[in-house]
């Protein structure tokens, strides 16, 4: 069934019919499919002329589309112009709107010194600062071989002190993730192969900058690092550059490379883009003949499948690998394929060549129904968004189904040659994330932990007997350097019970903590199958006798096990003890919130208005008769934040 | 070449002559001409030399650049 040369790739992907249905499209109104369209054209025919063709009609109808904004700022020493229409058609295609702020050609310092600056003035979400070695360290590039190994440690310790300068003064203007370009190694040192003999030679005292950028950047929230040395050398330095641009235009990059920077750059602004719209792919899902091994299990048997150590078995074996790299970043894998069951978990479970094992899949759907169906009951089951999830498939005819039933789930093109497919896998961008937490790299097991849960909880008469059987522990604490990441990704990833849905960045919680009138919660969940990590945040915020509650939100692990009881009564608690009269939250409903709509009135507090926005709701503190429930053991822990983060 | 010209320009195809250049285009600024420029390496595969660059003045002198270096090049 994924003989995929039997499926000849649809007429309507011809880049020409595709304008024209575009056109058509927009005259007829119908943005979303035109979107659709001009993001296949994109994917097809990613070239210099068809993003100039993409952005014009993209500007047409980005207002009647619901994408995430996003505003990006370059700073930059180099031409970087020609660039931003590759990289506004691409982000478009990832469901974001990019505006893109070019700043002045080498003002990148006044730029982020001036608190008046039209950086600052622009108010981007992110920012990429990219500037060239032999700009940001020209003694080092240009005239190394006249320096004492004396002075060219200075001047690389000169470079590192003015990027520690630049990167302290925007954090104090602005909340923004930065992302700095690294500095590359020069492709013909001064002093030939004598230079890498030393650590102190002109690659040495340059990868050395490298590495205090790496410190640097940890040193601060929201502060990331692009590897451009390592990128240089994934793409070849020579083929990269192109000199004859770079004297008449100053754009260094070769043509063929532009889109690469544009990649490169998207693989830090699509994990940052779901921060902020909480649209995050979570579930890879992968077919399994001619895509996890060659060949059809159905048809060539155990012996015929191609999966090992050796050609042509080794490309899937590549392919597992990445695939468990996934998983390793908590990306949650699943199966659809069509197949019978039997043949196929024999393969999973006994060919000796699998990497990847029946255990590794959160949810397995081997059957003869068709794959949109298939999908959206792997999405109910393992309780995500259909957005969230990510299909791979080596038949394109398949993956023209699922892209056109449902255009949320991310369709990733696999190449023809399967010793292609792991670097697919590897180089998409919706598998990017900027930081983990403990939670991320265990998320295989909790899910198989919920299985069993789950399966306990139908032999319970009562639901009260199931919560005392599951004997949950749940602690509180307040925001530490180990849970800031966590917190912050909670915020920006959960949809379903979430009462207010704001989203927040590490570096904005971080802000909040230090208020004495803001308090952040988050609770830990335990019970007798295992634990389940940091599942809950709480932000509440006094005003005056008030206590208004701005951020509640629980993890879907957790729904409906009395956890969000808990918290809310030790919210209550805590306010009271701190003399506030009232306790007080709104619900704003979105597209994904109804489980958390009964939340407040379930609990006892009172209406007192209703608007356009969503609902206020209260409750007197005298009162009160909240509590936690008492099959849920609580502890609260008051370590205070440790380390000193900027 | 009228079309990738029409794709940079954000003109259509039709309103271009070998004659269209920066003094009747008004989208044509320096800037679009190095796109200009990169479209064509890209799509052509050719290399334009610093001297090509400067003597494009027109879509005919673009179109006729590109022939040259692509006769040259087979």
């Amino acid at each position: 069934m994924s003989d995929s040369t039997s499926n000849p790739v649809p007429a309507e992907h011809d880049p020409l019919t595709l304008r024209a249905q575009v056109d058509e499209l927009i005259a007829r109104g119908a943005f979303d499919l035109a979107s659709r369209r001009l993001a296949q054209l994109w994917r097809r025919d990613p070239a210099q002329g068809t993003a100039s063709f993409v952005i014009a009609r993209f500007e047409e109808i980005r207002d009647k589309l619901a994408l995430t904004k996003l505003k990006l700022a370059i700073l930059r020493s180099f031409t970087v112009e020609p660039i931003v229409p590759l990289l506004r058609a691409e982000a478009f295609s990832y469901g974001i709107d990019l505006e893109v702020h070019v700043g002045d050609f080498n003002t990148y310092v006044q730029e982020i010194l001036d608190s008046q600056s039209s950086l600052y003035r622009f108010a981007p979400n992110l920012v990429v600062l990219a500037v060239r070695a032999d700009q940001a360290a020209p003694e080092l590039y240009r005239d190394f071989a006249d320096l004492s190994p004396e002075a060219a440690l200075q001047a690389a310790e000169r470079v590192v002190k003015s990027y520690e300068q630049w990167i302290g003064a925007f954090r104090k203007q602005s909340q923004a993730a930065l992302i700095v370009h690294s500095l590359e190694r020069p492709s013909t040192p001064s002093l030939g192969v004598l230079d890498s003999q030393s650590e102190a030679g002109q690659s040495g005292l340059i990868l050395r900058i490298n590495r205090e950028l790496l410190r640097i950047a940890a040193e601060f929230h929201g502060v990331y690092t692009l590897d451009y040395d390592a990128l240089l050398a994934r793409h070849g330095s020579e083929h990269w550059h192109d000199e004859r641009k770079w004297l008449i235009a100053r754009l260094p990059i070769a043509a063929g490379h532009l889109l690469s920077m544009a990649c490169e750059w998207m693989r830090f602004i699509v994990p940052l883009s779901g921060s902020l719209s909480g649209r995050t792919v979570k579930v890879l899902v992968v077919d399994l003949d001619n895509t996890l091994w060659g060949g059809v299990i159905g048809e060539d048997g155990m012996a015929g499948i191609k999966v090992g150590p050796e050609y042509p078995g080794a490309a899937f074996q590549a392919l597992h690998r990445a695939l468990l790299d996934l998983s390793r970043k908590g990306i949650l894998l699943a199966v659809c394929s069509k197949n019978n069951l039997d043949d196929a978990m024999e393969a999973l479970d006994k060919h000796p060549g699998m990497l990847v094992r029946a255990r590794h899949f959160a949810a397995l759907r081997i059957n003869w129904t068709d794959k949109v169906q298939n999908l959206r009951e792997i999405a109910e089951e393992l309780n995500v968004g259909i957005d969230a999830l990510a299909f791979l498939d080596d038949n394109p005819f398949e993956r023209e189904q699922v892209r056109a039933a449902l255009p949320d789930v991310t369709v990733i093109d696999l190449p023809k040659n399967p010793l292609e497919y792991a670097a697919a896998v590897r180089n998409c961008a919706a598998f990017e994330r900027l930081s983990l937490s403990a939670e991320d790299q265990q998320r295989t097991e909790m899910y198989a932990a919920q299985k069993q849960r789950d399966g306990a909880e139908q032999n319970f008469q009562s639901k009260e007997d199931f919560f005392r059987f599951l004997e949950q522990e749940a602690e509180l604490g307040p925001v530490s350097n180990v849970t800031l990441a966590r917190i912050a990704q909670l915020t920006q990833k959960t949809n379903q019970f979430n009462l207010t849905t704001r989203r927040y960045t590490e570096a904005q919680i971080a802000e909040m903590a230090k208020q004495p009138d803001w308090q952040i919660f988050s609770i830990k969940v335990r019970d007798r199958f295992g634990d389940h990590g940091l599942v809950g945040v709480a932000i509440a915020h006094d005003q005056g006798d008030q206590c208004e509650v701005d951020t509640f939100l629980l993890s879907c692990r957790v729904i409906g096990r009395t956890i969000e009881t808990a918290l809310l009564a030790h919210i209550a608690e805590s306010a009271a003890h701190r003399g506030c009269q009232r306790l007080a939250g709104w619900f704003l409903p979105t597209r994904k919130n109804a489980p958390a709509r009964d939340f407040y009135q379930q609990h006892g507090f009172e209406c007192q208005e209703t608007n356009a926005t969503g609902s206020l709701w209260t409750l007197d503190l005298k009162s009160s008769k909240l509590r936690c429930p008492d099959w849920i053991k609580l502890k609260v822990a008051t370590e205070i934040t440790e380390g000193e983060k900027h | 070449m009228r079309n990738l010209a029409s794709d940079i320009f954000g003109i259509p195809a039709d309103k271009i002559t070998a004659e269209s250049s920066p003094a009747t285009i008004e989208n044509w600024d320096s800037m679009q001409h190095l796109n200009l420029v990169l479209a064509i390496e890209e799509k052509f595969e050719v290399q334009l030399e610093p001297e090509d660059i400067e003597q494009m003045k027109s879509i005919g002198a673009v179109a006729a650049t590109v022939e040259k270096l692509r006769s040259s090049a087979h």
